[in-house]
Formats: structure tokens, C-alpha cells, sequence
């Protein structure tokens, strides 16, 4: 019996119990009568995560951006499957000489999904919506907000910084100026954030969208977060059925670009891996994301189109120079990454499409120095690295997260035994630590640094270089008991503060240039191309290296 | 029997309240937390210090406990660190789900588990004997979470009789009364609604099913062999019962009462096997709550209630078998 007909046999057998005895006695909400327009489909893709809320400034994680990105635009956007900052909201943009004056031109002709226009007003409203947020609740859960402008009009922490936004004007409606205290390198990428997404100014009145209150030791957000977000792109929000857990997104039928090609996009939540590919291939959904890389072949072969993202992100291996004080010598870290054969261990380990790194950003990002120092795979002259610091036979605590998956970083345990085999083949002891990544793990290696080594990584949220190096190396970090190395702090700042482009190309070579030669806080390990599975029937999906999927170009053909 | 009620209510307190505190001092304890949840790899010493400050967790744990209580007794449970819903609402849209599924696995376990006992025991030695013996033992040592992967394999990766996982399927259209949706279907008329939900319930029932069953058919099986070497059935026998009045009223009768407490305590042990199941099948209730909020955000609210629940329901559904004793057999009510 196929399922079809397992259905209707059951649902005779639920008619006949209704006819027993069970008397209609509540009333259907269903709407009555056809659709009425002519279908483009329903994408059903399956989100491994419920978002947290619609409010694109109180979200910073992939579950949350990906409904919220179909629904809200930014003031600059991404070229489709690129990190190439292009216009989105904002035709174009220029900044003064001293890089802190950005003035925008806004495109015409836009209107949110209430019909409000949208115009330069509307973006004022929502810049100073996030500098004068007020409230502990609401400002802990801006984290994008703090990494770009840093704090607030007021600031609820005593060590948040002054914010380096000053104001924004409207000189018209389609000219908006936003002026900064000081040039930051983030910009214009970091307009480009999910978080930083442009709202309706009505809609964030009507719902009371700053309102966020602390409820015993959680938050409550407002309705315009969870019932009633109001952007411009080229979805409405269509609802969240929550025992359903499923959210539905409506074809936005003024949008003012390339308007969405399916009716209707569902965001099933299905948290089990093992179930989300076992509903892709039932075909009751259509997409699913980051699979694990033992399984990319056989979907293929299966006829599915396994889409690799361009590499945006990197696995490194992590050295803290303060437990263990023969780590804090150059020469013991440049031994462990000559110990490391990762051509290797990407062959065998890494997803298809993963390339060696040699630095802590992508090649795409402003700054790569091809010319930097590589460490190419050479077990002898590690060990005469390790003889000459007269560090032989060091044994080093190196610890893992077994339990997580990473896009960066999807086999933890695997990738924790290849290195520490390699270590251990230039007679450095290892102590495996495995801890679980929200049981221990970020607390023992980012906060109190315990460990000697371990494996992290990252994913860039904009395409700058200071997304990845300034966020690593910075500053001083327990993560890598690094707070010595004064100059690579300042080389780092100094980078981030130049305005002129090839200045801040030179500038970012050379910072990275020291950091594979003189400072080598941690060793590059990979750059893994995460990716994006759909059905053969989905047609006109971008995949993108920020894993930042736009669904109003996909079309779903009935098979 | 009032007293015993009293009593049992009096002991449901004590203990509420005393879970209540070790949930909440044993959970603070554990290493990482909501704050390392929420941040992620972007934690830094700020986020976390604004977090660790909105979240109420730079307060000594006797102020955030006693804090805790005061809520709690007004009926405030506080809402998900993750969603930001009120956890009575989280627990209100979980608890249908896990019911209805426990519910229908009950009924298999207990449809097809006291007559399968008593028919083996009735034929002792015999091939259907061996088979329900033989099935129960591969029904207790199967792992849920094996069977329930085998299960789906076979039935919704080969043969594609019913859906991977889910309560309902994607995109359908039906209004949600009770939050139980084969019920809801009914009420509402929306017959396809119901179907696909009882088509969606299948096999995470029988799933859930497959060790309470086993369970029962073995305690009906030993209980009624127990009853029919009893002198009073002999005696009922040499007196000329009719063969139908002996089962009916005094074998079976007599061989419930173990089967009933069983059935009590395997109520209780379906939310452990619901937590599983529920992972397996996608299901969406307080098995999956659990498993999210532990592993994913850590998300000590929804925790502290989920616990507290299923401790009430374990212990609710012990004392209305305890009750129930008093139906079945006449030398309860008597004492």
C-alpha cells in the first residue's frame, strides 16, 4: 500500500470515528474559496534551529537571519554568491576623506510591507532606534550593533566603549548621512549585516519594538519581533505556527527588485540532522543545510544538488602561550606548525572543496599576502625547532569539543585525532581534553584559558579583514594568552584605522605577513566551503559564502 | 481513602519543593550556561559581563532562588532564554504533543498487551506462547532510538508509507483548537487534518509502543498463570462456572492488579522513552523541550518548569493508580 492510500484509509477510518459519535464542535479557521491567483509554489526548506525573533537588531545567529534576511534589506548588500559589497537599499555611497561621514542614496520607490514609504527619515529612525536603546535586556542581545559602533547613548555595561555613531540626517528622502566619530575598516561591509537591517519607523512604534523586558532570568520581546516584523524585502512574514514548528513567508507582491518567483516560503524547524535528510528525501522538503561531509557523495549520487558555499571561514588551531611558558617561545610554535601535515589532513578530513590556509582570512578578503611565511609539512625541522627551545618531550593539554558542528568545522573528534597524531610524530605528548562546546569548552579555552591547544574557527559576517584577524588577534585574549605581543595589537588597530584603500590593502598584508612570521599566536588550519542541498526540482539558488541565501530567485518546478 | 489523598497531595508538595531547589542549584552548577549559549564565539568579556548582568546571574544563587520562588508561586515561570515566550505558554504548546503521542502508544500497549498475555498464558507451552515471549524480550531489548531509526528507515525511506517526521504535514492547513490535532480535525471537521495527524502518529507510537508492551504482556502473562493456579479458581471450576465466567471475573480480574501498577510506572517511564522518541520523529514535545533546552541554550526557565512537570505527572499518575487499586479489587476499599 503506498502512502497515499494508507492516508485515505485512514482518514476513513477518522471519518467513521467523527460518525460515532465526536460532534463538530469547534469551528475551522480555514478560509473558504480558492486561491484565486495563479501558483508559483511553495519552497519548503528545513531549519535546524528556531529563530529567536524577527527583530533583525536583537538576532545574531544563521537560524534567526535566515527568515529574517527574506523579509528585511540592509542599506548595502552582497553580490549573489560573492562577498563583494555592492548596493541594496543604498544605490550608492561615498565617505568623506576622513572616512567618517557616509552619505547614502537611497533607491526610489521602495515601501515596506506596510505600505509606509521607505526614505531617508526611515533610515535615521532606525540608526538612532539602536544608539538610544536603553535597558540591559534589550542592549545584551545587540551584539552586532556593539561589534560595529561599539555602546550606546547609554551605556547598561560599565565596560562598553563610547560609540563611535555621532547621528544620522535626512537631507532628503533619498539622501541619508550618517556620521561617525572615527573611520572604523568594517565599513561599508558591515552595513551589510543582517542585524543591521532597515525596519519599518511605523511599525517599530506600533508594536513597541524597543520594548524588551527582563522576565525572571530571561527576555520578553514585542510584538514586532514576534508577530509583526515589517521590512522591505521580498517577503511578508506569514506566520510562526510554533506546534507546527513551522514559519511561512509570503510573496511580497510590490516588492520593488526582482520579485519572488514561489508563492510562499516555509521554514520547517527540524533540529535532527539524520531527519532532515531523511525528509529531503521523502520530499517533503526541498533544501537543507551544512551536510556533514561524509554524506555531501552519496546525496549527490542520490541526484540531489549538493551546492558548495565559497570558503568564508577558517579552523585554526589555537596556542595558549601562558600555561605551558615553552609555548610562549616562536620557535616551539613554528615546531607544532611544520609538525602539522594539513594538506593531509584536509584530503581526509575536511568537506570537499576545503583548501590548506596559510593565514586567518579567506583570499577573497582585502589584505591576503600570498608572499606570507607557510609552513609546509617538515616533521624534522620541528624537531630541531623543538631541540633548539629545548622543549623536547612537551606535553600539552589540547582541547576539543566533541560534541558540535561547526561549518568551519564539522568532526571535531576526527580532526583532533589527525593533529594530535602529527604532534605526537615529533614527540610532543598530548593530552586529549575533550569538553562539550556548551558545557565547558568556551568557558575553559575563551574565558579562563586553560588549555595549551585547541581547535576553533569562525565564519565572516562581512568581507573585511579586521572581521577575521581584528577579531582573533586584536587584542589580548585568554584564548591565546597572547598579551605580550603589544606590537601585533597595534599593527592590528593601526590597519583597521587606515581609510585610503590601497593604504589599508599594505597595511593588512603586512599584519598578516608578521602574524605567520614573528607572532604566530595559532596556526591556520582550513578554509571548508560549507554546503547547501536542495532538491533537483529547485532552480535559481545562489549559494552564498556568508551562507546569507536569498529565496526570492528560487523556483520549485512540479516534478 | 480521603486520607490517603490528603497524604499523597501533602507528599506531592514536599517534594515539588524539594526538587525545585536541586533543579535550580544543580543547573547553575553545571559548566557553561545561557550566557556561553547565547554568545557563542563572539563572547567577549563585555557581552558577557551585559548578560551575565540582564539575565540576573551576578546575583548571589539564594537571592536568584528565592527570586525564583517568589515567581513561582505566583504562577510566573518566567520565559525561554531562546524564544522569549512565557514557559507556561512553551509547555502549554508541548504538553498535547507528548500526550497524545504517549496516549496512543498506551492504547497499543495496553490494547494489544493484556490480551496477548493472558491469551499466552492461557496457552503456556504452546507456539503462540513462545512467539509472545520470544517478541517481548526482542521488544525490551531493543534500544527506542535504534528501533525508531530502523522503523523509519524501512517505512519512510523504503517503502513510503508514512512521513519521516513531524505532527502534521508541511503547509497543511488546520486549525489548531486543543493543541491535540487528531482531536482538533475531529472538532473541526477538517477530517483530512485529523487523518494526516493519525497518519503522522503511527510510528513514533508504535515507536514509544514497543517497551511498555513488551512490559505488559509479560506481567499479564506471569500475573494470570499466578491467578489460574489459585485454589478459589479450582473451586470455581468444580463448582460448574461456565469457563467464559471464570476468566472474565475472577482470572482476569485478579491478574489486573500488578498489570495496573505496570501500567502505572510505564506511564511515567513513556517520558523518558517520549524524550527519545521524540528526537527520532522531529516531534515537537516536552521530549524534544527537554533535549533543546539542555543541549542547545541551555535555556534554565523552560528546564526548571519541564522538570517540575514531569515530576507531577509521575507522581499524579501513581496516585490514580494507587486509586485505582480500590476499583479493581474490593479488599482495598475494605481496608
Amino acid at each position: 500500500m503506498q502512502a497515499r492510500g494508507l492516508r485515505s484509509a485512514i482518514a476513513v477510518a477518522a471519518v467513521a470515528v467523527m460518525a460515532a459519535g465526536a460532534a463538530g464542535c469547534a469551528a475551522s479557521d480555514r478560509e473558504e474559496g480558492g486561491e484565486g491567483t495563479a501558483s508559483g509554489g511553495t519552497f519548503v526548506f528545513a531549519g535546524a534551529g528556531d529563530p529567536k525573533n524577527f527583530d533583525p537588531i536583537f538576532n545574531d545567529d544563521g537560524e534567526s537571519f535566515r527568515p529574517v534576511r527574506q523579509m528585511f534589506e540592509t542599506l548595502v548588500t552582497h553580490k549573489p554568491g560573492t562577498a563583494d559589497v555592492v548596493g541594496g537599499l543604498a544605490e550608492s555611497w561615498e565617505h568623506d576623506a576622513a572616512g567618517k561621514v557616509w552619505t547614502f542614496k537611497l533607491r526610489k520607490d521602495v515601501k515596506f510591507h506596510d505600505g509606509t514609504p521607505f526614505n531617508a527619515a526611515a533610515v535615521c529612525y532606525n540608526f538612532d532606534r539602536w544608539y538610544n536603546m536603553k535597558g540591559a535586556a534589550a542592549q545584551s542581545q545587540m551584539l552586532y550593533y556593539q561589534d560595529v559602533f561599539g555602546g550606546f547613548a547609554t551605556n547598561e555595561a560599565e565596560s562598553a566603549g563610547k560609540s563611535i555613531y555621532e547621528k544620522c540626517e535626512a537631507k532628503d528622502d533619498g539622501t541619508a548621512v550618517v556620521s561617525l566619530n572615527v573611520y572604523k575598516g568594517a565599513f561599508p561591509g558591515a552595513f551589510a549585516l543582517t542585524s543591521l537591517s532597515i525596519a519599518s519607523p511605523e511599525a517599530l512604534k506600533k508594536y513597541d519594538a524597543d520594548k524588551v523586558t527582563q522576565s525572571g532570568d530571561s527576555f520578553e520581546y514585542s510584538a514586532f519581533a514576534n508577530t509583526n516584523p515589517v521590512g522591505t524585502g521580498p517577503f511578508t512574514f506569514g506566520g510562526w505556527d510554533k506546534a507546527k514548528n513551522e514559519i511561512t513567508l509570503n510573496r511580497y507582491a510590490d516588492y520593488w527588485g526582482d520579485k519572488a518567483k514561489v508563492d510562499k516560503v516555509i521554514i520547517k524547524v527540524i533540529k535532527d540532522e539524520t531527519t532532515r535528510k531523511q525528509e529531503l528525501r521523502a520530499g517533503t522538503v526541498q533544501g537543507i543545510d551544512f551536510p556533514a561531509p561524509a554524506d555531501r557523495k552519496a546525496l549527490e549520487t542520490e541526484g540531489f544538488q549538493v551546492l558548495n558555499r565559497p570558503a568564508f571561514n577558517i579552523l585554526y588551531l589555537g596556542i595558549n602561550q601562558k600555561n605551558n611558558p615553552k609555548l610562549a617561545d616562536l620557535r616551539v610554535r613554528q615546531a607544532i606548525a611544520y609538525a602539522l601535515n594539513r594538506e593531509q589532513l584536509v584530503q581526509t578530513k575536511a568537506p570537499g572543496g576545503s583548501s590548506v590556509a596559510s593565514q586567518f582570512m579567506p583570499d577573497t578578503v582585502l589584505g591576503y599576502a600570498p608572499d606570507a611565511q607557510k609552513y609546509e609539512f617538515n616533521p624534522e625541522k620541528a624537531k630541531q625547532l623543538l631541540k633548539d627551545a629545548g622543549a623536547e618531550g612537551l606535553t600539552l593539554n589540547f582541547y576539543y569539543p566533541p560534541d558540535v558542528s561547526r561549518p568551519y568545522m564539522p568532526n571535531p573528534q576526527e580532526i583532533f585525532t589527525v593533529l594530535a597524531n602529527d604532534l605526537q610524530g615529533v614527540g610532543i605528548k598530548v593530552n586529549g581534553v575533550p569538553r562539550p562546546w556548551n558545557g565547558g569548552f568556551k568557558d575553559d579555552v575563551q574565558q579562563f584559558g586553560k588549555h595549551d591547544l585547541h581547535i576553533l574557527g569562525w565564519t565572516g559576517d562581512y568581507n573585511d579583514p579586521g572581521n577575521f584577524v581584528g577579531t582573533f588577534f586584536g587584542r589580548a585574549k585568554a584564548e591565546f594568552g597572547d598579551e605580550k605581543l603589544t606590537d601585533m595589537f597595534a599593527a592590528i588597530t593601526a590597519a583597521d584605522a587606515t581609510v585610503d584603500e590601497a593604504g589599508k590593502k599594505a597595511a593588512w598584508e603586512q599584519v598578516n605577513r608578521d602574524i605567520a612570521s614573528k607572532w604566530l599566536p595559532a596556526i591556520p588550519i582550513w578554509h571548508a566551503p560549507p554546503a547547501i542541498v536542495v532538491t533537483k526540482d529547485v532552480k535559481g539558488l545562489v549559494a552564498s559564502p556568508l551562507t546569507a541565501e536569498e529565496f526570492n530567485t528560487v523556483t520549485v518546478s512540479a516534478s | 481513602m480521603l486520607r490517603v489523598i490528603v497524604r499523597r497531595l501533602l507528599q506531592l508538595v514536599v517534594t515539588l519543593i524539594a526538587l525545585t531547589a536541586l533543579i535550580f542549584i544543580w543547573l547553575r552548577n553545571l559548566p557553561g550556561g545561557p550566557v556561553d549559549a547565547l554568545l557563542g564565539e563572539r563572547a567577549t568579556p563585555e557581552r558577557r559581563e551585559l548578560l551575565t548582568k540582564a539575565l540576573g546571574y551576578d546575583q548571589p544563587i539564594l537571592v536568584q532562588y528565592g527570586k525564583f520562588m517568589q515567581r513561582m508561586l505566583t504562577g510566573d515561570f518566567g520565559n525561554s532564554i531562546r524564544t522569549g515566550d512565557s514557559v507556561v505558554e512553551v509547555l502549554g504548546r508541548s504538553f498535547p504533543a507528548t500526550v497524545e503521542l504517549a496516549l496512543a502508544a498506551m492504547i497499543i500497549a495496553v490494547g494489544l498487551g493484556i490480551p496477548l498475555g493472558y491469551l499466552a498464558a492461557r496457552h503456556r507451552g504452546r507456539t503462540l506462547d513462545n512467539l509472545t515471549v520470544g517478541g517481548t524480550l526482542l521488544g525490551i531489548s531493543i534500544p527506542i532510538f535504534f528501533l525508531g531509526y530502523l522503523l523509519k528507515d524501512v517505512f519512510t525511506q523504503n517503502i513510503h508509507w508514512f512521513p519521516p517526521s513531524g505532527r502534521i504535514s508541511t503547509g497543511l492547513d488546520n486549525t489548531n483548537v486543543t493543541g491535540f490535532f487528531v482531536l482538533d480535525g475531529l472538532l473541526t471537521r477538517e477530517f483530512d487534518a485529523s487523518a494526516d495527524a493519525l497518519w503522522h502518529l503511527i510510528l513514533p507510537a508504535v515507536t514509544l509502543a514497543t517497551i511498555p508492551l513488551a512490559v505488559i504482556v509479560r506481567i499479564t502473562r506471569a500475573s494470570v498463570l499466578d491467578v489460574l493456579n489459585e485454589d478459589f479458581i479450582r473451586t470455581a471450576e468444580a463448582k460448574g462456572l461456565r469457563h467464559q465466567t471464570v476468566r472474565g471475573r475472577h482470572v482476569l480480574r485478579n491478574a489486573l492488579l500488578p498489570v495496573v501498577t505496570t501500567i502505572g510506572l510505564q506511564t511515567g517511564a513513556l517520558l523518558a522513552g517520549a524524550v527519545l522518541t521524540e528526537k527520532v520523529y522531529n516531534w515537537g514535545g516536552l521530549g524534544t523541550l527537554i533535549t533543546d533546552s539542555i543541549t542547545g541554550s541551555r535555556d534554565y526557565p523552560v528546564l526548571q518548569a519541564l522538570i517540575l512537570v514531569a515530576a507531577l505527572v509521575f507522581i499524579v499518575v501513581n496516585l490514580l493508580v494507587d486509586l485505582s487499586y480500590a476499583v479493581i479489587d474490593p479488599r482495598v476499599r475494605v481496608r
